[in-house]
């Protein structure tokens, strides 16, 4: 019992979104009378969010090294019309513009790092600039008009799904392949988690509980899989966002960079005193944020399958979001990936559910905002719940007067997103 | 004798898991100015939050008598409405503001709500003679130091008509002059009737000052001690505070001094702002392996700026000198490079500098030398719960697991996470800036012990400390710092007190070129 109570003192705030998450799915479920999860809606819950969560991923590490980013809608918007524009204006075959616009999109991080992490500008401000900077060229690149007739190769990438290969099942036996692969490999990971644990004599979960566990892992990748295979398989655009996800989630959990990103954004001065290269981590979160918002903005007109003037608004703001839902703290060190892409599911579920049942889009947006409000004060409940009241270490460090933990928490948290202005040096 | 002005009877608090103060009592005369003493984490802070209105009514047991009525606060607006004023160690002061608009901040001398600032100014230069500061109330905060901006705190408690001043480490952050300064403050103070609460370390100031002691140790009273009466010297208020008695503040060390391990010659370093003005001059100093060297400089001597301008030149403009470490002469352009050398720099501000607050024990052990965990791509997340469970038993950090959050970890224990974080990266040349500060007498005498060890194993040491008894009982060899020179160096037997002093204290007498 001591080994679940364990696993869920760390882990409360994910879990709660988890259950969060999965108590919208089964509300929309009923209400919607089972449309919600049909094969054909569960693939248009990827490819409509697929743009939004590429963005979640990179925006929950600017937010992580106390940062943020409020260009990425545009970025977005004129990376998409740049693709568009050369594989329809100039013959570049699609591959290469995808490959040149992650470029642009790369440089384009690179010169909010450089005013960030060099120049000590904080990043609102200079993203705040991009933001108009980018909308502007974006109207320049496509002269105002929507540029359409994208190569079917570069469109895939937005609505495309997994060729089909083998008999005809009547399923996609490559979305069932590659969701049993990623079963095994799961279970297998989990495994060597648990002997190398045990190899240290670190507490594990009791064994019955441990294979309860990889069943659930197993039948929720299947099931997901098994569902999505009835329609067309596996979307293309999940297939992206599963690929990041891993990478992502590695990165900032299993290596010393990503341990340094939390690093600069708990406490950057000593990080800086521990000797954190701290100008260059804010560069390259700042850089990555580029590469990934040129890949949503690919995502989208390919979903769109046009470049149009209007594309990405607003993407910066649901991007913000779904990492403030899934957990990151305005001030920096707090987050995760997989937090930030439930907090994407969050409100790509509320926008899908409240669409099957006919409400306008006007209310969905009041009730996404009452949604991060909600999220980030059950957030702030449950931290004064689970925190000691400054028990133990009640009287720590001669009397300094640090305000109490809840206080400090609240006040994070009750700074809006725009309102962070860190002062990078 | 008059009836005392505060008397809190049996006072019982308990968090969740832990109670912090079990049936404490205490009594304070009305004039007297009152010494709470204890180690951290004995529930001092707590007792005060208690008492002004921090942890509300209901939230303890116990009652509270104060002027006479028992008084049951809901929040520090009440307490302060009966006279009840509390000053942090960490000032509340808001830099962007004038004196005067923090003297009368959420207290503001209104007509319907239009603020009059000739008034306000006014009563400001009164309060400001008062205790004894000659500023323009229009002066902004943040031009002020430490040492004023505590005075205006003072102020500000005046200005709310106090009857009861309770001051958590008033002169922690202070220099020697400014403590003075307001130690004479609070005796003027008393002498007009405002009765005093301290919390402090400095048991010397105790001394000097307290009419009594009340001596808090786990969260009950001890002992009440009358100064005047009892006899009480430090020795016997530390007796009260560890339970024991501690017949050597330091452990026992003999030294094994090696060679030559780190040199620093003509070390010239400019303020970051101002090329122009120079902060260390010129300054020489060694330290051999197995040696403890002390640095005593008075605050602005340059001595945290001497540390950090040879650790990567985190500080400073226009670092000239040489650098010699194990015979090979060192380039240090950033933080890393002075780690990957061999220099290991524990900074005297653990929580702003030395801590990620948010972050775990584990982590913290490890954030400087993560590289060292590296297996792949990954850092080896199991290695590093071994390695902090290493550092958990032999530093003896009193905490139930290496996953706690380090900001629920009391000083002493926040320190030892510090050290192991630099003891990991197994550096040659350790350099620790106000090691001690803040933190209670038994875990002063363990990290002195870990010193003592880290020297033991031919490292070499380089403490700077603002604690004079601390360098003498602790170094081999003491280098005294005025103004960004050094202008003497001392061996252990050489060094007293009042010599320390004379050369931190020098400043136009003729400079003396260390060997």
């Amino acid at each position: 019992m001591n080994g679940v109570k364990n696993l869920l003192r760390g882990n409360v705030r994910q879990y709660g979104m988890v259950i969060a998450l999965v108590a919208i799915v089964v509300l929309f479920q009923i209400t919607t009378d089972g449309i919600l999860l049909r094969p054909l809606n569960l693939t248009n819950l990827f490819t409509q969010n697929a743009a939004i969560l590429i963005l979640a991923i990179g925006m929950v590490i600017v937010i992580i090294a106390r940062h943020i980013d409020l260009s990425v809608g545009s970025v977005a918007a004129f990376t998409g019309a740049v693709a568009a524009i050369l594989m329809t204006k100039h013959d570049v075959p699609w591959v290469l513009a995808v490959i040149l616009c992650l470029a642009l999109g790369t440089a384009i991080g690179a010169w909010h790092g450089f005013w960030v992490a060099y120049v000590g500008i904080p990043a609102f401000i200079v993203t705040l600039s991009s933001m108009l900077l980018f909308r502007g060229l974006t109207l320049v690149v496509l002269k105002g008009a929507t540029v359409g007739n994208l190569p079917s190769g570069f469109e895939a990438m937005g609505n495309g799904f997994l060729p089909d290969v083998g008999p005809d099942t009547g399923l996609s036996n490559l979305t069932l392949v590659i969701a049993a692969l990623l079963a095994v490999f799961l279970v297998v990971l989990e495994f060597r988690k648990r002997a190398s644990a045990v190899r240290y004599n670190f507490d594990v979960v009791p064994a019955p509980l441990f294979y309860a566990k990889l069943v659930a892992i197993v039948a929720v990748v299947m099931v997901f899989a098994y569902l999505l295979a009835q329609y067309r398989g596996l979307p293309i655009v999940a297939l992206i966002l599963f690929v990041l996800i891993g990478v992502y989630g590695f990165v900032t959990q299993r290596t010393v960079i990503g341990r340094h990103v939390y690093a600069i954004g708990g406490n950057v001065d000593a990080a800086t005193m521990s000797g954190v290269r701290t100008k260059r981590i804010d560069f390259l979160v700042m850089t990555n944020m580029g590469l990934l918002a040129a890949l949503a903005g690919m995502v989208a007109a390919a979903r769109l399958t046009a470049a149009n003037p209007k594309a990405g608004t607003n993407f910066e703001l649901d991007a913000i979001a779904a990492a403030f839902i899934g957990g990151a703290a305005v001030t920096g060190g707090v987050g995760t990936v997989v937090g930030a892409i439930i907090g994407g599911f969050v409100m790509g579920v509320l926008n899908n559910g409240m669409s099957l049942m006919g409400v306008s889009i006007d209310w969905q947006q009041a009730v996404k905002g009452l949604v991060l409000l909600a999220a980030v004060a059950f957030d702030v409940w449950n931290k004064k719940r689970t925190s000691v009241g400054g028990g133990a270490g009640a009287e720590d460090t001669a009397g300094t007067a640090a305000p109490p933990t809840e206080l400090v928490q609240e006040i994070e948290h009750a700074e809006a997103p725009g309102t962070e202005a860190p002062a990078a040096r | 004798m008059s009836q005392p002005i505060l008397e809190m009877r049996s006072i019982t608090k308990e968090f969740p898991g832990v109670k912090a103060l079990s049936d404490v009592s205490l009594t304070v005369k009305r004039g007297d100015i009152h010494a709470i003493c204890g180690e951290n984490g004995a529930g001092k802070s707590t007792l005060m939050k208690v008492l002004s209105g921090v942890y509300p009514h209901g939230t303890y047991t116990g009652d509270i008598v104060f002027d006479g009525q028992v008084v049951e606060f809901k929040n520090i607006r009440q307490s302060e409405a009966a006279g009840i004023v509390i000053i942090h160690q960490e000032l509340a002061l808001i830099p962007e503001l004038s004196i005067a608009e923090n003297i009368f901040l959420g207290n503001e001398t209104a007509s319907g709500g239009v603020i009059s600032w000739d008034r306000a100014n006014r009563q400001a230069i009164e309060l400001l003679a008062r205790v004894g500061l000659a500023e323009n109330p229009l002066t902004q905060v943040k031009h002020l130091g430490v040492g004023k901006q505590q005075l205006v705190e003072i102020a500000k408690a005046l200005s709310k008509e106090v009857k009861l001043l309770i001051l958590d480490e008033p002169t922690a952050a202070l220099n020697d002059d400014d403590s003075q300064h307001l130690l004479d403050l609070l005796e003027g103070l008393q002498g007009k009737g405002i009765t005093s609460i301290m919390i402090s370390h400095k048991l010397n100031e105790i001394e000097q000052i307290a009419d009594e002691i009340t001596i808090i140790r786990d969260g009950r009273t001890i002992e009440t001690l009358a100064v005047a009466e009892d006899a009480v010297d430090e020795d016997r208020i530390i007796r009260g505070m560890v339970g024991r008695d501690l017949e050597h503040r330091f452990p026992e060390h003999e030294p094994e001094i090696g060679d030559v391990l780190f040199e620093v010659s003509n070390w010239s370093v400019m303020h970051p702002m101002d090329h122009t003005r120079a902060v260390i001059k010129n300054a020489n100093l060694n330290v051999r392996r197995g040696e403890i060297v002390g640095i005593a400089g008075l605050m602005g001597a340059g001595r945290t700026e001497l540390a950090r301008s040879i650790f990567g030149r985190s500080y400073g403009s226009r670092v000239e000198g040489r650098l010699v470490l194990d015979g090979k002469e060192l380039h240090l352009g950033s933080v890393p490079a002075a780690i990957d050398a061999g220099i290991a720099y524990l900074t005297e501000d653990r929580k702003a500098l030395g801590l990620n607050l948010i972050d775990d024990i584990k982590r913290s052990i490890t954030s400087a030398g993560l590289s060292k965990l590296r297996k792949g791509l990954t850092v080896d997340q199991r290695e590093e719960v071994v390695v902090a469970e290493r550092y958990r038993t032999s530093m003896n950090i009193k905490t139930p697991t290496v996953n706690e959050g380090v900001a629920k970890l009391s000083g002493g224990n926040q320190q030892k996470v510090v050290l192991s974080k630099w003891m990991f990266t197994d550096p040659q040349l350790l350099i620790l800036d106000e090691p001690t500060r803040g933190i209670d007498v038994g875990a002063k005498y363990e990290i002195y012990g870990v010193i003592q060890r880290l020297a033991k194993q031919g490292r070499g040491v380089l403490v700077i400390s603002s604690e004079l008894p601390e360098l003498l009982g602790l170094c081999d060899r003491i280098y005294t710092l005025a103004e960004g020179r050094i202008t003497h160096e001392f061996s252990r037997d050489e060094a007293s007190q009042e010599s320390l002093m004379r050369y931190m204290t020098t400043s136009n007498r003729e400079q003396e070129v260390v060997r």
